[in-house]
C-alpha cells in the first residue's frame, strides 16, 4: 500500500498515472493532486453518515440501556422524574425473578441443539446435495424453501402439526400431547420448527463454500485412497474455514436473538422463556418496567460480549498469520 | 385464535407485538433516536410514527378513534356505534381497530406517541395508572352533561386520582359460571349454591362424559377470573381490594387457602389449559362437551346468534357462609380521550355520544353480552340474559373489576400471569409460589 506520510489522495489519482511510473509522475508535477472542496465534503460525510449512524442507533441506546437498567425509571414522562436505585434491578434479577433461570437454560439449549444438531445436519445436506444426486435440486429447493419464511409465520404453520386437537402429528400418533402448551414439550417443539428453518440456512451457505474447493484437491486425496469421510474431514474441512467461522458465527447470532418464534407461540411464558423475550415482557408491553426490563438487556449484552469476544479474537489471529 | 373478519386484520395478526411495535415507521424511529438517542426515544418513535407519517388525520369534524374490539361481534357492534354517533352528532370518526390484546401491550407506546383522539379502555386501577401518568384527557365538562345518567359506582369508577374524570363508560359484563339451558335441562342439573355442590355436580359431569369446567389461560389473564372469584368468596372484597393494591401480604395464608381450593377443583378443569385460548375452551360450551366455563359474558360473543336464548349462568358459589357470595367481578369498559386530541371538539363530542343512553341501546344490541352503563338506557330490547345481567349486578353488594384492571399494570403482566401459569403447571409447590410472588411484589410496589 502507501507509505504513511503521503498525503491523504482521492482513490483515481493514486493509481499510477498513464506514462512513466507514479514517482516519475509525482516528481514531474511537483505534488500529488490534494482533495478538491467536494471531494473533501463527500469524504466528511462518507465517514459522517455512517458514524453518525453506528453511534446514534447502537451506542447511544446500548449505553442509555446499561444507564437505564439502575434506575426504575417506567418509560412514562421525563428521564428525570427516574431515581437511581443501584443494583437494585440486578439483585431482583437474579433472586426474586423466577423465569431469569429458565430462560438462560432454554437459551443455552438453544445454542446446544443449533450448534449440536440444527448446524451439522446442514452442512450433512449441503455435502450430500453436492454430490449431484438424482433429484439433488429438488432437495436443495425443498430444505431451502423455510429460510424464505419469517419465523413468526414459521411459528403459525407448525401450530398447524402441533395443535392439540387439530394438529397434524396428534392426529396421525392418535394421541393428545399439547405440543406449544406443555412446558416439558414446548422449548422441544420450538426447537424443532427452528432447526427445520437453520437446517436449510447453513446447508445454503455452505453448498455455496462447497461449489468452491478445488475438485483437484479431492481427486488428489482420492489418488491418496482416502475414503469419503476422511477426505471431507481431512481436506474439505479445514480448507472450508471462512465458511466454517461464518456458519458458527450466524449459529451463535441466530441461538441469541431467537425470540419470533417463541413470541409468536406464547409470548415467551410457561416454558418457553427467553431472555430476549422477557426484555419485550418488561420494556415493551403494558407493564413497562424500563429500568428493570434494561438490567435484563445489559445482561444479555453481557453474555453476547463473551461470544463476540471469542469470535474477534479468532478473526484477529487469522489476520496475524 | 379468534377469526379475523377482514383480510387486513387476518394479515395483522401474523405480525407479533413486537414486530408491530418496531415496524410502524423505520423513519420515524430511526429521526428519535438520532435526535434524542436512547431507548425512550425508540419507543415514542414507535408509536409515533404512524400518526406522523398520516399527516395529522385531517380536521374538521372528523375523529380519530382507537378501538381494541376486534373480535366480530364487537367489531359489528362498534361500526354501529360510529354510524349512529354520527348520525347523533355529527361527528366522523375514523376508527383504527387493533387486535384487544396488542392493543394493550401496546398501551405505554401508543399514548406516549400520537395516539388517536378517543380510545377504548378500562375503568378502576388501570384507568388511573394512565390518567396519574398525564397520559390521558380531562373530560370531567363532557361528565356534567352525562353524569346525571350514571350511578355514583360509575362515576368513582370513571375517576383519577385528582378527582377529575378520564373515562366515559359505556358497557360492562359480569363474570360468572356459564353454561347451555338445554344441556342443563337434559342431564338434570340445577346451579349450585355451595362449593361443595358444584363439586359435586362436577363429578356427576364426569360421569356423564363432560368435561366439568372448561378453562383456558394461554393468554394469563382467564386464569385470574377464577382466582378473583375464588378470593372474594373465601376472604371477600375488601381482602380483593386490598390484596390487589399492595396492601396485604400474597405469603398470608387466606391467599394459600384460596390456592388449596383451587387446586382441589383443578381435577375439574379442562387438562391442558395453558395451550388454549379462552375462545377454544368456550367453544366445548359451545358444542355440549363442556359442562360450565367461569369467564365474562362476553362468552355470549362465541354462540351462534340462534343459540343466544340458550346461554344462562350462575354466580360463583358460596365458599364461607360467613363471606356470602353478594361480591360480583364486573368490569367496566369504556373510552378516554387522549392527553392532546387534534380534534378536541370532535373528541368530546364523541365522547358525549358514548355517554348517552342512546350508544348503551346501540351497543348492547349489537353485541348483546354486555350491558348498558347508562342507567337511562333502554332495556327494552334486552335479550333475557342481559336482562339475568343486569339484574345480577344490580343486586351485588360490591362489585370489583377484575385483577389486571384492579392492580398495577406492571405488577398483573409480569408477575401474576407467569405466577398463575406456574400454579397451573404446578399446583403442589404453594409455599414457594406465594413466597415469589411476594418478594416481587415488594419489590414492584416499593419502586
Amino acid at each position: 500500500m502507501s507509505s504513511p506520510d503521503l498525503p491523504l489522495v482521492a482513490p483515481q489519482t493514486a493509481q499510477p498515472p498513464p506514462r512513466g511510473g507514479s514517482h516519475a509522475g509525482a516528481a514531474k508535477s511537483g505534488r500529488v493532486r490534494r482533495l478538491s472542496g467536494s471531494d473533501r465534503v463527500v469524504v466528511s460525510l462518507m465517514v459522517l453518515i455512517p458514524t453518525v449512524i453506528v453511534v446514534g442507533l447502537i451506542w447511544l441506546p446500548a449505553i442509555a440501556s446499561v444507564v437505564l437498567s439502575f434506575t426504575n425509571w417506567n418509560g412514562i414522562g421525563k428521564l428525570s422524574d427516574a431515581k437511581v436505585i443501584g443494583l437494585k434491578n440486578y439483585t431482583d434479577v437474579f433472586t426474586i425473578y423466577p423465569p431469569f433461570k429458565p430462560a438462560i437454560e432454554h437459551n443455552l439449549l438453544w445454542l446446544v441443539v443449533m450448534f449440536v444438531v440444527a448446524t451439522p445436519l446442514g452442512i450433512l445436506f449441503a455435502v450430500l446435495i453436492d454430490k449431484d444426486l438424482k433429484g439433488s435440486r429438488f432437495y436443495q429447493t425443498a430444505l431451502y424453501l423455510p429460510v424464505v419464511l419469517s419465523l413468526a409465520l414459521i411459528g403459525f404453520i407448525w401450530q398447524l402439526m402441533y395443535s392439540r386437537d387439530q394438529g397434524l402429528i396428534n392426529a396421525v400418533l392418535g394421541t393428545h400431547v399439547d405440543f406449544y402448551g406443555d412446558p416439558t414439550w414446548n422449548i422441544w417443539a420450538a426447537l424443532f420448527a427452528t432447526s427445520w428453518r437453520q437446517v436449510g440456512y447453513v446447508m445454503l451457505l455452505y453448498l455455496a463454500g462447497l461449489k468452491g474447493v478445488d475438485a483437484s484437491l479431492k481427486e488428489a486425496a482420492q489418488m491418496d485412497g482416502a475414503t469419503e469421510v476422511q477426505t471431507f474431514f481431512r481436506i474439505v474441512f479445514p480448507v472450508m474455514r471462512p465458511i466454517n467461522i461464518i456458519v458458527l458465527v450466524i449459529t451463535v447470532i441466530e441461538s441469541l436473538r431467537a425470540f419470533d418464534l417463541v413470541w409468536v407461540i406464547n409470548q415467551g411464558r410457561n416454558g418457553l422463556e427467553l431472555l430476549a423475550t422477557l426484555v419485550t415482557q418488561n420494556i415493551v408491553g403494558e407493564a413497562s418496567r424500563i429500568g428493570f426490563g434494561s438490567a435484563l438487556a445489559t445482561l444479555m449484552l453481557l453474555i453476547s460480549l463473551v461470544f463476540i469476544s471469542i469470535y474477534l479474537n479468532v478473526i484477529m489471529r487469522e489476520d496475524e498469520r | 385464535m379468534t377469526r379475523p373478519s377482514t383480510q387486513a386484520e387476518y394479515l395483522a395478526g401474523l405480525v407479533p407485538d413486537s414486530v408491530r411495535a418496531t415496524s410502524f415507521s423505520r423513519r420515524g424511529l430511526l429521526r428519535g433516536s438520532l435526535l434524542a438517542g436512547g431507548i425512550p426515544a425508540l419507543l415514542a418513535a414507535c408509536g409515533g410514527g404512524g400518526g406522523t407519517a398520516g399527516g395529522g388525520g385531517g380536521g374538521g369534524s372528523s375523529v380519530t378513534l382507537g378501538s381494541n374490539f376486534s373480535d366480530p361481534v364487537p367489531v359489528k357492534a362498534m361500526d354501529a356505534m360510529v354510524a349512529a354517533a354520527q348520525k347523533a352528532q355529527g361527528v366522523t370518526a375514523k376508527v383504527n381497530k387493533v387486535d384487544h390484546t396488542t392493543f394493550q401491550n401496546n398501551i405505554n407506546n401508543y399514548l406516549q406517541g400520537s395516539p388517536d383522539d378517543v380510545f377504548s379502555w378500562f375503568a378502576g386501577y388501570r384507568m388511573r395508572f394512565f390518567a396519574g401518568q398525564g397520559l390521558a384527557g380531562d373530560i370531567s365538562d363532557v361528565w356534567q352533561k352525562i353524569g346525571g345518567d350514571f350511578t355514583d359506582a360509575f362515576k368513582k369508577s370513571s375517576t383519577g386520582d385528582d378527582g377529575k374524570q378520564y373515562l366515559v363508560p359505556t358497557t360492562y359484563g359480569p363474570w360468572a359460571v356459564f353454561y347451555r339451558k338445554s344441556v342443563w335441562a337434559e342431564k338434570g342439573y340445577q346451579a349450585p349454591k355451595t362449593l361443595d355442590e358444584m363439586t359435586t355436580l362436577a363429578k356427576q359431569m364426569q360421569t356423564d362424559g363432560l368435561v366439568p369446567l372448561a378453562f383456558a389461560d394461554k393468554e394469563g389473564w382467564p386464569a385470574m377470573g377464577t382466582f378473583d372469584q375464588l378470593n372474594m368468596r373465601i376472604n371477600g372484597y375488601q381482602f380483593h381490594v386490598d390484596l390487589m393494591a399492595g396492601k396485604e401480604a400474597w405469603t398470608d395464608q387466606k391467599v394459600k387457602t384460596v390456592f388449596d381450593t383451587w387446586r382441589s377443583l383443578l381435577p375439574y378443569h379442562q387438562t391442558d389449559a395453558l395451550g388454549r385460548t379462552w375462545q377454544e375452551a368456550a367453544t366445548g360450551i359451545v358444542n355440549k362437551t363442556s359442562g360450565m366455563m367461569v369467564i365474562g359474558s362476553f362468552i355470549g360473543q362465541q354462540f351462534p346468534d340462534a343459540d343466544q336464548g340458550d346461554i344462562d349462568f350462575f354466580n360463583f358459589p358460596e365458599v364461607d357462609p360467613s363471606i356470602g357470595a353478594d361480591a360480583v367481578e364486573a368490569p367496566l369498559d369504556g373510552f378516554m380521550m387522549s392527553k392532546r386530541p387534534r380534534n378536541e371538539d370532535g373528541a368530546k363530542k364523541l365522547l358525549t355520544f358514548f355517554g348517552s343512553p342512546e350508544d348503551g341501546e346501540v351497543q348492547t344490541t349489537a353485541d348483546p353480552s354486555g350491558i348498558a352503563a347508562n342507567t337511562k338506557s333502554s332495556q327494552a330490547k334486552y335479550t333475557e340474559l342481559q336482562k339475568k345481567c343486569a339484574e345480577f349486578v344490580g343486586s351485588a353488594k360490591s362489585i370489583s373489576q377484575f385483577m389486571d384492571r384492579d392492580t398495577r399494570p406492571d405488577f398483573a403482566s409480569t408477575v401474576m400471569i407467569p405466577s398463575l401459569q406456574t400454579f397451573l403447571s404446578n399446583p403442589a409447590d404453594i409455599d414457594g409460589l406465594t413466597n415469589s410472588i411476594e418478594s416481587q411484589k415488594k419489590s414492584i410496589f416499593t419502586s
